[in-house]
Parts: structure tokens; sequence; C-alpha cells
């Protein structure tokens, strides 16, 4: 992916709530403990932020509440500003903007989807879906195709003219998922879309949201307190506690290798075999003896998918191949089944 | 107007609980050795009061005046006249530009009726255009609708001034902090301390009770704005800022329509205040119903009082319902492919049935107008019953007046003025270390020194007396009453909905029912205040009882208390601090209507108010409203600060 264009940058990124942040963020080293700046008065609710989201990936930002994942995105999109660093969109620099041009890029460039889906209560559902292109000035007719469209895409149609409380919360997510679409954003954020709704829905919705981004191929940043969702969905998973980001890796990575304690606890309870992926395990045969299977596995399935092939086919290592059928790497067979059944000595 | 209590806070080293020993025991020391000191000690010496009349008067004078601030006003009054006209023209048919009106009686009653039914269906049209039928074969329509003239223009400016202000201070927090204690003042101002300076710059009649209605009604709609815009979910503004709206947009399209409900609560508030000041501005000669039931009264004419006072409740009952269901109203979805006729089907049926009567009215004529020879009027069977009711409880009223003359009024009346002042003010500094600390002992004091300073030291003892004798009564009455409502789910229901809508019948009309038995005397005032800060007391004593954690009332039951076990050792204790913002609300009633009694005689504030009404004296009418207000807000300081430190103690809220 090292080819693809940042879309957004950030850079030692600091967020504090209190009385007066920012002298007060200058007059402390930078590894003050979080426990010490809140005896002081300060919440810090991201802290020390570096993070590049490349065009067209999905990655999730997943934390407990409280650790600043929320506030993080809403600095991503200036609606607070920051204490500390720099946050660049498209390479421009965010704190630079000044507010018409934010509104502009706003109108054109971001769509954002909410908890408590934020709808207008007094508008219906066309109305609310239209809302972004009303305010920068479209034509009557243009905007309620558009909106037509929005409303078609979420599955919708026929409900046009409901509001907002006459809708189920699944259906009000709806309307909040195709107002964020309306204006073609390139960056969509979505603050924890589908935790508001019941588990069925939810589930539901989250296939939904799978399909609109296979669709549409946005550049998405994607708040959840669900670690279960944020490996079913993201490229890349940053967790964050404290206001710090833990650990930003692939769900594979995050997985196979958790970088702090903190992360490991969250990954415990999961089934490893279902997120990793044979391409997350690739490793070159260190030893000339070693036997090659004859034939490659592909990439792009999990290990447990394998597990037939792991089981059947005795051999040291699997060639890789994308779905293109070039080869990758080389799966290690042992290190597989580790994964699928546990460390051999349990 | 609710303050954070200050406990820790120590002067001297001493706890605030010594503190409200010794300025107790000072207090008790200045009393009983009333006899040996001075006599500054006991009244306010002459050093101590200030002309602050004068000063006020030199003030308006320099700038009206000077400043040329009556050519402003002249400006603004002759703009409200020329809307007062239209609507007059168009209502009671006064010869004015349009030179349309009147609209038939019929008509407008159709709309009414329409109204109530769009908003609320069957009952409230019922309701509504049934008012209109009423006053309509009354007889009272031109008076009803000189007072509803006031209305349909005040309220527009008011809530409109109420927006603006409102949506500033929501801005600015600057703003808010200076207009805050403002605010605070005008709203525990007495009606007639307005009055006075309207009349001098405006001078009497509609025009400037229309002004008045509109600067007494200005204050709901801004907390209401307020409150409103402060309570939109930030989410919604996220996704109206996400959604690229700017600063104004935002504010358009996504606060307003979002605070809708408490803007529409707070215009509810501002057409009651209207109706409730377009009543007493009779007094400044503004035509209509009030103006008709101050004569009425004046001359105790009961028969006709009574249909003048059941015509005000029903326009009470008609503004309040509907503008209650305009304000809780959801929008709801026409099915696919509705009709233009069908979306619009209330303005459709209400175009047909205004047709309909404005030309039936021409052919059949009670349908335009009902003369004063056709009128109907139960004026007579009222006047028999009411005088057979009198003379069947003369002997009880009689007891009650001698009784409460001689054995209340007169010596607690001569106990307060008889107490000096000096002890009153630490008694105040007594209850407010006890309550909240230095701030508030500092608060109490100030404002009754203030109040001292004035030189109306004795006529305040005495509107303090006849609130305090009226609230007591009105608590012997309400509590036991509320607590037996608070039996049950029907009876708390009922009751609650005749308290609502009592609280939203004008003032003035307590008046009616005390004149009828009492007679024009103390009394009767005492009445009229103990029967309008009853309300309150009954209402919060319901809702206090009622709002227990159900949890806590099971828990009570399975420990094994009976009714009256649960009620005292559970919910009563629990539910005191809401009772006491009801003791609040009662007394800031009872300041209200003691000065409005005044007119049926009173030797206190009001009585003064009056004068100072008659003669125009804007000076000593701020100064006795602020007086009032003052009154009002130190009850207000004690009570809400001692409620809230309360429920801080019992973990509620």
């Amino acid at each position: 992916m090292t080819d693809s264009k940042t879309v957004i940058s950030c850079s030692n990124v600091w967020k504090l709530f209190g009385k007066n942040p920012s002298v007060y963020l200058n007059s402390i080293p930078e590894n003050t403990p979080y426990d010490k700046i809140a005896n002081d008065g300060y919440i810090t609710a991201v802290r020390q932020v570096s993070l590049n989201i490349v065009e067209g990936e999905m990655i999730v930002i997943m934390g407990l509440s409280g650790s600043g994942k929320s506030t993080l995105v809403r600095c991503f999109a200036r609606l607070l500003d920051i204490t500390k660093g720099n946050i660049w969109v498209d390479g421009e620099d965010l704190a630079k903007l000044s507010e018409t041009q934010l509104i502009e890029l706003r109108r054109k460039k971001m769509g954002m989807v909410f908890q408590n889906f934020g709808l207008l209560p007094h508008r219906n559902v066309l109305d609310n879906v239209a809302f972004p292109l009303e305010m920068r000035g479209q034509g009557v007719h243009e905007r309620r195709e558009r909106a037509l469209e929005m409303i078609e895409l979420v599955g919708l149609n026929g409900r046009e003219e409901y509001y907002p409380r006459e809708l189920s919360g699944g259906q009000q997510q709806r309307v909040g998922i195709a107002r964020s679409l309306a204006i073609e954003p390139d960056i969509w954020f979505l603050d924890e879309p589908f935790s508001a709704l019941d588990p069925l829905i939810r589930r539901e919705m989250q296939d939904e949201f799978l399909r609109l981004q296979e669709m549409l191929n946005k550049t998405i940043v994607f708040i959840t307190h669900d670690f279960d969702e944020a490996i079913r969905l993201a490229d890349r998973i940053a967790i964050m506690k404290d206001g710090a980001i833990e650990q930003c890796d692939t769900p594979d990575q995050i997985v196979l290798k958790p970088a702090t304690e903190y992360v490991s606890k969250f990954t415990l309870e999961i089934e490893k075999a279902r997120v990793v992926h044979a391409k997350g395990m690739l490793q070159n045969p260190t030893t000339e003896d070693t036997r090659i299977a004859d034939f490659a596995v592909s990439g792009e399935k999990t290990i447990q998918e394998l597990a037939r092939i792991l089981v059947n086919e005795d051999f040291d290592f699997y060639p890789v191949e994308n779905s293109d059928g070039k080869n990758l790497g080389f799966l290690n067979r042992k290190e597989a089944l580790e994964v699928l059944i546990g460390p051999a000595n349990a | 107007m609710l303050e954070n209590p200050i406990k820790s806070d120590s002067l001297l080293g001493l706890s605030n609980i010594i503190w409200a020993y010794v300025f107790l025991a000072l207090s008790l020391v200045l009393v009983i050795s009333k006899g040996v000191l001075p006599e500054g000690i006991h009244r306010p010496p002459s050093f101590l009061v200030f002309p602050f009349a004068d000063w006020i008067n030199a003030f308006f004078v320099f700038i009206r005046d000077d400043l040329g601030l009556i050519h402003v006003s002249r400006a603004v009054s002759s703009g409200v006249e020329w809307l007062l006209d239209v609507t007059a023209n168009l209502l009671y048919g006064k010869h004015r530009w349009p030179r349309i009106g009147p609209i038939p009686w019929s008509a407008i009653a159709a709309t009414a009726f329409i109204i109530g039914y769009g908003l609320g269906g069957i009952r409230l049209s019922l309701i509504s255009g049934g008012t209109f039928v009423w006053i309509a074969l009354m007889g009272q329509w031109k008076w009803a609708m000189e007072t509803l003239s006031v209305i349909i223009v005040a309220t527009p400016i008011a809530v409109l001034i109420g927006l603006i202000f409102g949506t500033f201070a929501w801005r600015s927090r600057a703003f808010e902090r200076i207009l805050n204690p403002i605010l605070n003042l005008a709203q525990t101002m007495p009606h007639f301390a307005y009055m006075i300076p309207v009349v001098v710059f405006i001078g009497v009649g509609p025009k400037a009770g229309a002004i008045v209605t509109v600067i007494f009604a200005v204050p709901p709609m801004i907390r209401m704005t307020l409150l409103g815009l402060r309570s939109v979910s930030p989410e919604v503004i996220e996704g109206g800022k996400m959604s690229g709206s700017s600063g104004w947009q935002l504010l358009r399209f996504v606060r307003i329509p979002t605070a809708r409900t408490e803007i529409l609560i707070g215009v509810n508030q501002v057409i009651m205040q209207c109706l409730a000041m377009v009543v007493l501005a009779s007094f400044i000669g503004m035509p209509g119903l009030g103006q008709k039931l101050l004569q009425l009264l004046q001359s105790l004419k009961i028969g006709k009082s009574v249909e003048i006072g059941i015509s005000i409740v029903l326009i009470a009952i008609t503004l309040d319902r509907c503008t209650q269901a305009w304000a809780k109203r959801e929008p709801v979805h026409f099915p696919k492919g509705s009709s233009i006729l069908v979306r619009n089907k209330f303005l459709f049926v209400w175009l047909v049935l205004f047709v309909l009567f404005v030309i039936l009215g021409q052919f059949i004529p009670i349908l335009d107008q009902v003369k004063r020879n056709q009128a109907f009027s139960i004026s007579a069977p009222i006047e028999v019953g009411v005088d057979w009711l009198v003379i069947t409880l003369d002997p009880i009223t009689q007891w009650i007046r001698w009784f409460l003359i001689t054995w209340v009024l007169i010596p607690l009346r001569n106990f307060y003025l008889w107490v000096p002042f000096t002890a009153i003010l630490a008694l105040l500094a007594c209850f407010g270390f006890k309550i909240g600390g230095l701030r508030s002992a500092l608060i109490c004091t100030t404002f009754f020194t203030l109040i001292a300073m004035t030189g109306w030291w004795d006529r305040t003892m005495i509107t303090v007396y006849t609130v305090t004798v009226a609230v007591i009564i009105a608590a012997i009455i309400g509590f036991p009453l509320g607590m037996f409502a608070s039996f049950g789910e029907r009876s708390s229901k009922t009751v609650l909905l005749i308290c609502d809508t009592l609280q939203t019948f004008p003032s003035f009309i307590y008046l009616i029912p005390v004149v009828m038995l009492f007679g024009v005397n103390d009394v009767a005032v005492i009445g009229a205040v103990v029967l309008f800060a009853a309300v309150p007391l009954i209402r919060y004593t319901i809702e206090g009882l009622r709002n227990v954690d159900p949890q806590i009332i099971e828990a009570s039951q399975m420990s094994g208390a009976n009714k009256f076990q649960t009620l005292f050792k559970a919910r009563l204790p629990l539910a005191i601090p809401t009772i006491m913002v009801g003791v609040n609300q009662s007394v800031m009633f009872s300041l209200f209507m003691v000065i409005i009694a005044a007119f049926i005689g009173t030797q206190d504030l009001g009585q003064e108010m009056q004068r100072a009404l008659s003669f125009t004296d804007v000076g000593k009418g701020l100064v006795l409203g602020i007086i009032v207000s003052f009154i009002g807000l130190m009850v207000d300081h004690l009570i809400m600060t001692w409620s809230y430190s309360r429920k801080q103690i019992l973990g509620i809220q």
C-alpha cells in the first residue's frame, strides 16, 4: 500500500480538556503520566498520536469509552481544535484553514455518521438526506434527485416522507449514512455507528456497510468499542488507551503479535484462526531441507479456512499466492497449526 | 436562580452553625431589650434613609427629556397603535384602516374550532370553539376582542424580542451574566411596577397596555430560548457542522428548529403572561374584559363579574391548551401520494367554513353580531345562588372573619411592626448562616438593609406579614390535600390537572370568589392570596410525593411499612426538597397577589404602589417594585439553596 496517497496524516497530536490546556501542555514534559495530568485538572483525550491514513483504506479506531477515540475523529474533522501537533488532510494543515475553507472542506470532502444518528427531528428522511446539499446551495430538483438515489442505496425507498421519530434505530442510522454520503465525500468518518443498535440489527448493518464500502471504496475512519466489529471490518486497527495509540496494525498482526499487555487482553478471547490470513503470517523457509508443498494456497484465506489442508497435507511450508496467482511468500505449517489449535506444549 | 451552597467557608474560624446561633442570640437580645435601646435600633434612623425615588425620578426626567427618549417611545407606540388599530378593525370593527371588519363572530369561532381540532382533536376543538360561542352569546364580544387584539399584537413582538435576546445571551456568556440578574429582578417585580414607567413614556390606553404587556412577557421567552438552544444534542449540531453548515445556517436550520419544543413552551408562557397582564392593564386604562371586571367588582356586581370571569378563564384555558398542544406536536408523515387537499385538509376546511360564515353573516345578522339586547345572561341566577350561599355561609364567614382579624391578623401585624428592624436583620443573618453560610447571610441582610434604607420599612413589614399568614394558611390547607391526593394514581392526576388549569388563570380572577364571600376587607385579601398560593403548594406536594424512586417505596413496603408509615418515613423525607420548591413558588405568587389585592384595601406596599400609579410617580413605583422583588429574591435564595443542598445530601438528582 506504499504507493497509495496519504489522505489524513497527523503527527504528535495532543488534545487536552481543561481550563487553559495549551499553556499547561507546554509547561509539562511529554512523558507526564495520564494520572498526573488528571490530578492537575486536565483530561488527556488524545496523546502523542501520529498516524497516516492512506486513500481507500479502512482504519478502525478501537478503544473503551473514555479512551479518546471519538475525540480523535472529531479532531480529524476539526469539530474540535487540537491542543498541540499537526493534522494534514490532503496535504493541507487543518489548523490553518479559515472558517470558510473548513466549511468548504466539509461540504466537498467529508461525511460523518454519528452514534445517536444526529438527525434533524423536524425534517423528514428526504430533507435530512438532502440537508448537506441544501447547505452548499444546490437546487431543489438536483438535491432531491441525489437524495432519492442515496435513500435507494441504503434501502429506505418508500419512506422518504417519514420523520426520524417514526423510524426504528437501524432505519435512522441508514438515514444518517445516506446523509453522510450525499455529497460524495472522499473521507468518511463513522463514530460508533452501530453501537446504539441491538446485536441482530448491528450484524445486519455491518454487512450492509461492507457492501457499501465495496461499492464506494472510500477512505474510512471507523470508531468502535467492539473488538469483534473492529476485526470484522478493518484494514488496520488502532487501539487506544488513555488517549494514546497502543498499537496500530492489521488485524492479523494485532492478534498474532499484540504490542502491549493491554492489547493482548483484547485478543485473549478471540479465535485467532478466524482472524489471521495466510498472507498475514508470511515467512521464508530457513533451511534447505524443508519440505515445501507442490501447490499454493490463497493469501486471502484465513487459517480456519485452510484447516483441512493444514491437517491433511504434511509439508513444512506452503507457498502463498495472491488472487492473480503471484507468489507472496510461504506459510509455516507448524506456526499455522499453533494458531489453529494452540501451542504444541499446551 | 439556583446558587451552589457554600458549606466549607468559615468566618474568624467559627463554623457557620455557631455564627447562626450568635445572630439568633443577638436577635433575641435586641427584641428583649427593646425598651432600653435607642430609637435608631427599632426603626431605620433617618440618616440611613436615602431618597432613592427622587434619584430615579431625576434619572427618568433626564432620559425622557434631555436624551429625548420620549420621541423614541412615541414613535414605537404609534407603530404599536397602528397594529392595534388593524386588529381592532378586523375583530370588532373599530373605524380604522383597513376598514373591512368586523369579521362575523361565527367565522372567528369556526377558526378557533378548526385550530383546536387540528392541534388536539375534538375535545380541544370543543373548548376553543365553545369559548368563542360563549363569549358571543353572553354579549361580551367587543370586550373580549379588545383584550384579544392586544394579545395578538403583543405576543409576536414579545416572542421576537425574547428570541433575539435569548440568542444573544446564548452566544455571549458575558451578556448572559449581565442579563441574568435583570431577568431575576424582572420576574419578581409586581405587575404594577412595570406600568408606571410605561404611563410616563407612553401614556394610558390600549397602546400603553400592549407595550407594558410586551415588556412583562419578554423575560420567560428569553429564558426558554436560552434553555432550548442549550439543550440541543451535541450530535445534532455536529451533524449540522459536518453537513457543511455555516454559523448562520446552523442557527437557522439546526439549532432553532431543534429547540422548537422549548421555544414553543416559551411562546405559551408569553401568551399566558400577556393575558395576565392585559387583564391587569385595565388599571392604566386598557379597555376590555379586565376593565369590565374591575368596574363590576368595584360595584360588587357579583353575577356579572362571574360571567366575565368565566370568559377570561375560558380564554386562558383555550390559549394554554392550544399552545401546549402545538408545542408537544410531533411531525407525522402523510401516506405516499396524498393529494394536496389531504395534506392541507385543515386549511381547506377552515377556508370553506370561514367563507361560509362570512357570507351567512351578511344574511343572518345573529351570526354576524350578537347585539346587547339579544345576549343571554346568567347573572340573575348566579346572583340568586351567590346570595343564598353568602347568607347560608354567613355565620361561618362571619366567624372566620372575626377569628382571623382579632386573634391572628391584628396581633401578628402588631408584632411584625413592633419587632426592631435590627432584630430582623440579625434573624436573617442567622437563617443565612444556617442554610448557606456567609454568602447567604450577606445576601439576605443586604437585601433587607437596602429595603430599610428606602424608608418603607413598616409597609414592607405589613406585606411580609400578609404573605407569611397567607402561606401558612395555604400550607395548612395545601399539604394535607396534596398528601391525600397523592395516595392514588387517579386522584393525583385529577388534582394535578386542576392545579395546572388553575395556574393558567390570570391572578385577577381569584379576587371574584373572595370578594363574593367576604366582601371588601383584609380577610378577602388574605383569602385571595391563600387561594392563589395554595395551588403551587398542592402541586409540588403531589409531584414530590409521587416522584420518589419506586424502589425505595417497594423496599419500605417489604420492610412491612403500612400506608402512613410509607408516607411519613419514606416518601415525605425524600419529597421535602421538591415540596420546598412549591413553598418558594407559593411565596412568589403571594407577593404578586398581595400587590394586586391592594385595590380591595390593604395598607401595605401594594396600596402605595396604587398611589404611585395614580400619581405616575416612577421613582416611588420602581422603589416599591424593587422592594417586593428583593423580598422575593431573598426567599428564593434561601429556599432554593436549602433545597439544593438537601437534594445533594439525599443523593437525588
